[in-house]
């Protein structure tokens, strides 16, 4: 499957003449990449909220096509044909870049993650570091957007926007910095190369690489603004944050972008830690690779609609504090335990030395920074 | 000079004149960021992957949004309307930078190791800069990482605010009680 792909793209490139190949080539690896992640985004966006309203006893969209699966094309046409409300006072040259630069980065991101073998749209030197650093320009698109609405609601929406993802990008690199430890590099292609095999050959399968995931996968979702890290935009108490302004297809970019996010998130964290597209056991390796990858990456997708629906929204302080008293130090654990395991020789006595290296200071920080807080049991005046 | 990197000179440029000239500051910070954008890119034009994705990294997703805090935290940001944005010496200040850029150009073309062929295609991949840095410029890495530790453990004080109080109050009166003199002043 791989190599049909590829030979296709060698194919169209014969046929094409000299002076196109170049373009042509880079625009044959750039549009499935763009076609297939806003596919995803159509759908998630369908099964998000058909999941969300199974969760909470509802029947979600069911009018446009069967199961109401042509919902988000019927979304989209709204979109477009909406009104580009602006507001009379907003900056509009900054009002109207903002979305258009939101989009680019998080769209650049996907270009270093390895799908297949050989199904690498730029294998960079630095990919995980290109990675990041695109990601750190939604930052300030997010302020641009804010800033530019001139609107209370927005201004707050985009400094709390900012001042989560700050904090979140601290535990998201160091978590994923344990693994260029480990993996001695940070191209992500060698990464996935040292997870080759089957599922215990898997970062995910040690003590200090399971720790980085779940702290991992906590990063990327504040960092992607989600439930329950969903203060940023809060609908019942700030509308809709720095997107208050928006109408029309600009709100729809942020929403793509945000989604564009998570997905790319999702497939750094596919990489970093459960093994790129490695299939998980040694008799299933005749499914090609590029569909590991992606069943691998619908089953986070459908973990993160599952802890939309089911987490209560984060306060701001809770939000800060776990950030900077829980994760930050158990990401300094999990390098402390990474080194461990490499020089205890990845075996039955480097699983009995780091397994208490994480879960002790797991069990003491939570007990340390709970201490003092009595958790009643919630008593409803009225659903009782 | 090529096509990319007149392009890539032309933003970066573009970028620093705006800075200097917007009346509203935020738009100022923002064209700050362009400049910075075009200097990563030059980075990269010349092969430098690392510090180009880092200067991005870094320029683009902390001091930009640092100079937008700073700039949102301190009075008077909204734009300014009245008044001459330029120094009333502007003559001399525009001698003094012209005087550094001369003395500079000067000193770069009379460099007798500067030759105009096109030097041979670096070698610095991530892992030489990461051998280098663990090994050759270990102490100087060093001494960043107790900097920053230093600043970070400031910014940590400042922020952890009082929570002993009442004890430094009492202590002030304290001091009051025994030095009369203050209190009449």
């Amino acid at each position: 499957m791989e190599t049909l792909l590829i030979d296709i793209k060698a194919r169209i490139l014969e046929l094409a003449p000299e002076f196109l190949q170049f373009p042509l080539g880079h625009l044959l690896s750039i549009s499935p990449v763009i076609s297939v992640f806003a596919g995803f985004f159509a759908l998630t966006t369908w099964v998000e909220r058909k999941g969300l309203g199974r969760i909470q006893n509802r029947l979600g969209p069911n009018r446009v096509g069967p199961f109401g699966i042509l919902q988000p094309v019927a979304d989209g046409l709204k979109m477009i044909f909406k009104e580009d409300v602006v507001p009379r006072s907003a900056d509009k040259v900054v009002h109207f870049l903002a979305p258009i630069l939101l989009v680019i980065p998080t769209m650049l991101a996907f270009s270093v993650i390895p799908y297949g073998e050989r199904l690498v749209p730029i294998d960079l030197d630095a990919g995980i570091l290109f990675f990041f650093a695109v990601g750190g320009a939604a930052e300030l698109t997010v302020f641009m957007a804010g800033w530019s609405s001139r609107n209370k609601y927005a201004m707050l929406g985009a400094m709390r926007a900012i001042a989560q993802m700050i904090s979140y990008e601290v535990p998201l690199i160091l978590s994923s910095i344990v693994v260029i430890m480990m993996a001695g590099s940070l191209s992500l292609v060698d990464i996935v190369a040292v997870q080759s095999g089957p599922i215990w050959n898997w970062h995910v399968a040690t003590p200090w690489g399971f720790a980085g995931f779940l702290l991992f996968l906590t990063a990327a979702l504040a960092e992607s603004n989600r439930s329950p890290f969903d203060i940023p935009e809060a609908e019942s108490e700030i509308i809709a944050g720095h997107m208050t302004e928006y109408s029309g297809f600009k709100y729809a970019l942020f929403f793509l972008a945000e989604y564009m996010g998570l997905f790319a998130m999702s497939g750094l964290a596919i990489t970093l830690f459960l093994g790129g597209f490695h299939a998980p056991l040694p008799f299933l390796t005749w499914v090609p690779a590029p569909f590991w990858f992606f069943g691998k990456f619908i089953v986070l997708i459908a973990l993160f609609i599952w802890i939309r629906g089911t987490l209560p929204r984060l306060r701001m302080d809770q939000l800060m504090g776990l950030a900077w008293k829980f994760m930050l130090p158990m990401t300094l654990i999990t390098f402390a335990t990474g080194a461990t395991w490499h020089y205890a020789g990845k075996g039955v006595i480097a699983w009995t030395i780091c397994t208490p290296m994480i879960v002790l200071p797991y069990v003491f920080l939570g007990k340390a920074l709970t201490k003092g807080q009595t958790v009643a049991k919630r008593v409803y005046r009225f659903a009782d | 000079m090529t096509f990319a990197f007149a392009t890539v000179a032309l933003i970066t440029l573009a970028g620093a004149i705006g800075a200097l000239a917007f009346r509203q500051i935020v738009h100022s910070v923002l064209s700050l960021a362009i400049t910075f954008t075009g200097i990563a890119m030059l980075y990269l034009q010349l092969g430098a992957q690392f510090l180009g994705f880092a200067q991005f990294l870094v320029y683009i997703g902390a001091v930009t949004i640092l100079i937008l805090f700073a700039v949102l935290l301190t009075r008077n940001s909204g734009p300014v309307i009245s008044g001459n944005p330029y120094s009333r010496n502007w003559a001399s200040g525009m001698g003094v930078g012209v005087a550094v850029f001369a003395c500079l150009s000067w000193a770069i073309t009379r460099t007798p190791g500067l030759t105009p062929t096109a030097p041979p295609e670096p070698q610095a991949t991530v892992k030489a800069i990461g051998l280098k840095l663990m090994s050759d410029y270990v102490i100087p890495l060093e001494v960043i990482a107790l900097l920053l530790t230093a600043a970070m453990v400031g910014a940590v004080v400042i922020a952890m605010g009082d929570t002993k109080k009442p004890q430094s109050q009492a202590g002030n009166k304290a001091m009051e009680s025994i030095n009369p003199s203050k209190e009449r002043a």
